[in-house]
């Protein structure tokens, strides 16, 4: 068994490629569970953060800090009654969250948060990824009109019509990136999510910055589509709680609300995901060829168990400032655990870190190298899920005629016009 | 380095053969004929597209069966996430309650099942003596490099024009002409 296991961790292609069923369960098992946790961490960090910005406090009292307000809210909402209002198509209201859900988390198999750390690395990834995420809209569509009330069925439309708009925006910056890929010397470019990465590592710079300032332009459009895909502030028209009460969830309640909220959270880290894998680079540390050495590998592979002792002392710092009243004491305690959690788990990415510094293909190497990939794609989604927070915490929402007006006739042109200059720049240098 | 280590790596690299196949074929294409039937008979046009999709998906899933990634990823983005997104679109502007109460006011059902029996024939001539018909052996293709097999066939490769690079310009100015004509058609004043 053991042997199974060192195996498994010192492997160099990914479960889907390798054919491996077993493995690719688990890896399935390991995304849903991480994806499942940082959607409840985001939860907690977008309530305070917004409510910083807003000079609150937030959720101070489940758990210290509200640390565990996220268990709360989830409790809550298994709890709650699920109404289906008599008047809602039945069927399709209770189906609608299931489809949002799982265009969602089905396009988390193709998301490479390493050369071999994905489920599966398939030939056509990024369409499959646009395509799979494009179903997602279904969902919202299907909920609003079988809620058979008024103002989901407005959220429903101007979601959808929305969507429909922006996805062809994102989709010709997604061209353009793929464009990119083929500037290598056999002039064959890749859809492949893995192979995107290989190519920016291969080409020596991240796409972002390729042809400056056309990747940059065509990054910019798929940030600011991305966040019309997923309905987020300032774009999110379709639960636009001044006009709509909520939009096309307003019916639901309970468990079934949580599914929409989930699969949203989800769509989010999807979508960052294709950001970061086409323009940022992907599982890549900063500057990988010019840093070459192995005295630059090790310092790069101290990063994540820095990044947790950070984090550790951070809540240390809350643990040592809580005040001394009696009133405090369990979550003073509960807080210190935390912390301690933390610099455990620092202390083991440190060990890990040191242990496999050798750059050969012992499992231990191997296991470090996973490690420092999926922490930088990590940390680089985790840079756009605050972005996101920072939108709606910045911007006001859209009016829906210039929500369009953008969509179709600032961000339409300059994408085409990114596009056509990218093929251009392309032959020119090739 | 162990043996047992350099062994299990060696069968994950080299890769092992699809298992369960005819069972995916036969949930896919069960899928796709359900919800085909779900499609027609159905009384409420939304539930129609819903099945129409779960037909589509089931589809596109077979074309993924038969090493055709591409062709699924396209079947995803541009049948079950555009056009039927359209279609939802516009069946809920339609007073749903009130077609659904309304009686079929043609009659061309005969015809329609003389068509469907016709279909039937050739399907089933076509399974009695398939082998003639068909190539002894299916030619075996890549799927690693599917994505890139089109393009060359569409656009041609280093300098030269593909086998289908006219057709492909041809249908995309068709399109072209579709889409000037639809702007033209909605817009009063331009």
């Amino acid at each position: 068994m053991p042997n199974f296991v060192m195996s498994y961790l010192g492997s160099t292609v990914t479960p889907g490629q390798a054919g491996n069923q077993f493995w690719a369960l688990m890896y399935v098992l390991i995304i849903f569970a991480g994806v499942s946790v940082a959607v409840m961490a985001m939860n907690w960090l977008e309530r305070k953060a917004l409510a910083h910005f807003q000079i609150r406090l937030g959720p101070m009292r489940v758990g210290p800090h509200g640390l565990l307000q996220p268990f709360a809210d989830a409790l809550k909402l298994m709890l709650k009654e699920d109404i289906i209002p008599t008047e809602a198509d039945q069927f399709v209201f209770w189906v609608a969250p299931l489809i949002g859900l799982l265009a969602s988390f089905t396009v988390y198999t193709v998301i490479p948060f390493g050369p071999s750390q994905a489920v599966s690395d398939m030939n056509i990834g990024i369409l499959f990824m646009l395509g799979v995420s494009s179903l997602a809209v279904l969902g919202i569509v299907v909920a609003g009109w079988a809620s058979n009330s008024h103002y989901p069925l407005i959220g429903a439309l101007r979601s959808s019509a929305q969507m429909v708009s922006y996805e062809v925006a994102m989709g010709l910056a997604v061209v353009s990136a793929v464009l990119m890929t083929s500037m290598n010397a056999s002039g064959t470019g890749t859809l492949s999510m893995i192979g995107i990465v290989q190519a920016q590592q291969q080409q020596g710079i991240w796409f972002i910055f390729k042809f400056f300032p056309l990747g940059f332009i065509a990054f910019a459009i798929f940030a600011i589509a991305m966040v019309a895909e997923t309905n987020r502030a300032p774009f999110d028209m379709a639960e636009a709680e001044s006009e709509l009460t909520a939009g096309y969830h307003t019916e639901y309640s309970g468990l079934r609300w949580s599914l929409f909220m989930l699969a949203e959270y989800a769509a989010m880290i999807a979508v960052s995901s294709i950001a970061v894998t086409l323009w940022l680079g992907g599982w890549m540390r900063p500057f990988p060829n010019l840093l070459q050495a192995p005295a630059w590998e090790f310092i790069f592979s101290l990063f994540p168990g820095l990044t947790f002792a950070g984090l550790a002392a951070i809540a240390f710092i809350g643990t040592a400032r809580m005040p001394a009243q009696s009133f405090f004491r369990v979550q003073r305690i509960g807080l210190a655990v935390f912390a301690a959690l933390l610099g455990f788990i620092a202390l083991l990415l440190l060990v890990i870190a040191v242990a496999g510094r050798t750059a050969d293909t012992s499992v231990a190497a191997r296991f470090r190298e996973g490690i420092d990939y999926v922490y930088w794609f990590v940390l680089k989604v985790a840079v756009f899920m605050y972005l996101f927070i920072w939108y709606r915490a910045t911007w006001p929402r859209y009016r829906f005629d210039q929500l369009m007006r953008i969509g179709w006739k600032v961000m339409l042109p300059i994408a085409l016009g990114v596009l056509m200059l990218t093929a251009i720049v392309g032959v020119i240098v090739s | 380095m162990n043996p047992a280590l350099n062994s299990a790596a060696a069968t994950m690299n080299t890769g092992m053969a699809p298992v369960a196949t005819p069972w995916f074929f036969y949930a896919l294409a069960g899928a796709a004929v359900i919800s085909a039937l779900f499609v027609i008979t159905r009384r409420n046009a939304v539930h129609s597209a819903l099945a129409l999709i779960v037909t589509l998906l089931s589809v596109a899933g077979l074309y993924l069966m038969l090493y055709a990634p591409f062709v699924a990823g396209v079947q995803i983005i541009v049948y079950a996430g555009g056009i039927m997104v359209l279609f939802l679109f516009v069946i809920m502007l339609v007073n749903v309650e009130r077609s659904s109460k309304e009686r079929q006011f043609n009659r061309i059902w005969p015809v329609g099942l003389a068509a469907a029996c016709a279909l039937m024939a050739l399907f089933v001539s076509a399974l009695v003596k398939g082998r003639a018909l068909f190539p002894e052996r299916l030619v075996k293709l890549s799927e690693g490099t599917n994505t890139q097999d089109i393009a060359k066939a569409l656009y041609g490769d280093a300098g030269r024009m593909g086998q289908y690079t006219f057709a492909f310009e041809i249908a995309s100015l068709l399109l072209l002409v579709a889409i000037l004509g639809a702007v033209i058609m909605t817009k009063k004043k331009i």
